[in-house]
């Protein structure tokens, strides 16, 4: 019999008899009722406490920002994608600006040593955003690849306020995540950290040393 | 790297007395870890403190429990969905089986080098000196797990593998195998690692990584860290081998939230991880970058067995997030090498007897003192003090049996003393007659009665028995007052 046969057999047949499976009830993770405003102030509050930078932006002057960003950080180098309409922007407001925008829709073996060595920095787009526990949720595509928000040691990315959630439980269900996952979804909160030298915290010992959130707020007439 | 496996031997669970004696003894080991789990503890405590923790807890334990009431169901659909999404599945019976089924995935591919995320499944297997006997490097890259492997040994605790180690020694062992500066300069340290450990990842075949929850729903594997390690390895080798244990299934994508915020919150006392990835599938035609190949070992190695026994497999629901550890009197005295063992702790005094037997293990469920703790803060309310006890009887040959290697610690002397004092005990007169005896020849008893007398003075029974000095205090006070007919200590009640 094949291990996997065995093993199912034994877990079938088990001396105990059946078990049987208790109720969940899962209103302990939902329902917060925090208005659009207290969901982005706890966002921010949280993303903030584990490092984040938070920088609010309206619709219409992001790109701006993102450039006194890079500027400031002394980013010449920027990996992007090129469909993405907060990609699109961002090419279209860098061009001539002396940053060189670097193209991630290509496959990884083609320039691998180059993601890790030369680029600066990566911007990407997020799906939305969890309020309670201040994480972005990102589903990475062939336009804004898993690495992007991994390799270079600055990772910015862009959030529209509205897009923002109370817990992970009510993202799972708003947006029906069971009904198709896609090959690699995330959750990130704040840069790469790790406290395995004796509890001293320590950022960017794998992936970003920074993340930068460039909260994208819808410009009011007259505001 | 070799070394890993002799390291492997220098602490072993039959020696858990005298290793648990030397720890006790060296004030470092003590400060380091005492150091680490007091802020643990502290920052736990503060992470819950807006939750209702109890429910939440509740939820918890309701969605393992689910989990493994369903099992094999669970098991085949995830099989199943991984399959339907391109993930190819294997089954290995125990830790050899499993290690050769990787080697064999690695071989396939040619692989040389590997590079590995925080695994203790793979620890528990054995599998990096596995793929060094076959001439395959495997480098772990958890920070933790880095600086352990670079000093060959094992990792001491299931969340934080180095917490033996403080900076000095860390610096030390950075300089003597990597060559960087002596420092205590802990960002310097990290950078040095980071770079070191970025070729590593560039160059390597093969990704190999745990998983914290695969969900049978979605076919998708679930990886919680914080350093990104996690990500690059699961990433950037053209093929990812996930290995887990057959008991981390859950049924459904909404199961994952509670028990992701209770293992944070519980392990470390943060709100989140830096990162929680999702894995459902390889590299889809046209995506930039992911491995083109990934699998997911399911292995067995005891836990079917545990499965059996309606009291034991409350140990199956352990979600891994070791706060029983960081609570345990015993362990953050002795910290986790002194087990000997891959998990130690009270996890690992109630999960390792079932992967090595109480035949090497018997020691481990006396590792502790019963206070509770454990089961206290253990976020899916696993009664841990229960199973302790529990295993205690089994090694004593007083449970159910079916433990391997129950009734190990079961001792002939012991038994015959029992079965003596017992029929005495129900005899009155022959009761009488020995205490009388015992009061007389008080001077022969052993001065010395086995570890039992290691820090306790041995007992030495009285000239004149209680039970008579009461019978003759009751004569001289109420010379009227009726005795009762019957003595000894054993007939409280009828
Ligand atoms: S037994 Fe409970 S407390 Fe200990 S590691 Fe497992 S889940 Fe955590």
């Amino acid at each position: 019999m094949s291990a996997r046969d065995t093993i199912l057999k034994r877990l079938r047949e088990r001396m105990d008899g059946p078990l049987t499976a208790p109720e969940s009830n899962f209103a302990v993770v939902t329902h917060r009722g925090w208005s659009g405003e207290e969901r982005l102030a706890r966002f921010e509050a949280m993303i903030t406490s584990v490092h984040g930078e938070v920088i609010h932006v309206t619709d219409s002057d992001w790109t701006a920002t993102l450039a006194d960003v890079l500027n400031r950080k002394s980013i010449v180098r920027l990996a992007l994608g090129r469909e993405h309409p907060v990609a699109w922007a961002a090419r279209e407001a860098l061009a001539g600006s002396g940053i060189e925008l670097i193209d991630v829709d290509r496959d990884v073996e083609s320039w691998k040593r180059e993601q890790f060595e030369r680029v600066d920095a990566g911007l990407t787009s997020t799906r939305g955003a969890i309020a309670e526990t201040g994480s972005l949720w990102l589903w990475p595509t062939p336009d804004e690849p898993r690495l992007l928000s991994l390799v270079p040691p600055v990772h910015i990315a862009v959030l529209d306020a509205d897009a923002i959630e109370d817990t992970f439980f009510d993202v799972i269900e708003a947006h029906r995540w069971a009904d198709g996952m896609p090959t690699n979804a995330l959750l990130i909160s704040g840069p790469s950290k790790t406290a395995d030298i004796e509890q001293t915290l320590a950022y960017g010992v794998h992936g970003p040393k920074e993340l930068v959130v460039l909260v994208r707020h819808t410009s009011r007439k007259g505001a | 790297m070799s070394a890993q496996s002799d390291s492997l031997h220098t602490f072993t669970p039959q020696a858990f007395h005298r290793q648990a004696h030397d720890a006790l003894g060296n004030p470092q080991i003590r400060a380091n870890f005492r150091r680490a789990m007091d802020g643990l503890m502290a920052k736990r405590r503060d992470v819950f403190s807006d939750w209702d923790l109890e429910t939440l807890r509740e939820l918890g334990a309701n969605i393992r429990l689910r989990a493994l009431a369903k099992l094999p169901t669970l098991l085949e659909q995830l099989e199943a969905n991984c399959e339907a999404n391109g993930i190819r599945v294997h089954w290995a019976e125990d830790g050899e089986q499993a290690c050769r089924i990787i080697r064999e995935l690695c071989e396939a591919r040619g692989a040389k080098s590997v590079i590995k995320g925080k695994s203790m499944v793979s620890e528990e297997m054995h599998l990096n000196a596995h793929l060094e006997a076959a001439g395959i490097t495997a480098l772990e890259s958890d920070l933790g797990e880095y600086l352990v492997q670079l000093n060959e040994q094992t990792p001491s605790h299931i969340i934080m593998p180095a917490i033996h180690l403080n900076t000095d020694e860390i610096s030390a062992i950075m300089q003597a195998k990597t060559g960087t500066k002596k420092t205590r300069d802990v960002d310097y340290m990290t950078a040095a690692a980071r770079a070191q450990l970025r070729e590593r990842f560039m160059a390597a075949d093969v990704g190999i990584s745990g998983v914290n929850f695969a969900v049978a729903e979605t076919g998708t594997l679930c990886l919680v860290e914080n350093e990104g390690n996690g990500r690059m390895t699961t990433a950037v080798p053209p093929m990812h081998i996930a290995v887990t244990g057959i008991e981390k299934v859950v049924e459904r994508l909404r199961d994952v939230p509670p028990l992701y915020a209770l293992l944070t919150r519980s392990a470390t006392g943060q709100h989140v991880t830096t990162y929680f990835n999702m894995i459902s599938s390889p590299r889809k035609p046209g995506e930039r970058d992911g491995p083109e190949e990934v699998h997911l070992v399911l292995v067995d190695n005891g836990r079917s067995s545990i499965y059996q026994d309606d009291e034991l497999l409350d140990t199956l629901r352990c979600i891994r997030c070791g706060a029983c550890m960081n609570h345990c009197p015993v362990y953050t005295r002795v910290g986790g090498h002194t087990y000997g063992t891959t998990y130690p702790g009270p996890i690992g005094s109630i999960l390792m007897p079932h992967m090595l037997g109480l035949e090497a293990t018997k020691d481990l469920p006396s590792a502790s003192s019963l206070c509770g703790a454990c089961g206290e803060v253990c976020p899916v309310k696993i009664p841990i003090p229960d199973l302790l006890v529990r295993l205690r009887k089994e090694a004593a040959g007083e449970g159910r049996g079916n433990v391997k290697g129950a009734g190990a610690k079961r001792s002939r002397k012991e038994v015959a003393a029992w079965k003596s004092w017992q029929w005495l005990a129900t005899h009155p007169s022959a009761w009488r007659g020995s205490t009388k005896l015992a009061g007389k020849f008080s001077v022969l008893t052993p001065s010395r009665l086995g570890p039992w007398t290691d820090h306790r003075t041995s007992p030495k029974p009285a000239k004149t028995s209680l039970h008579v000095l009461v019978q003759q205090h009751q004569a001289q006070t109420a010379p009227s007052a009726k005795l009762p007919a019957k003595g000894g200590p054993a007939k409280e009640e009828s």
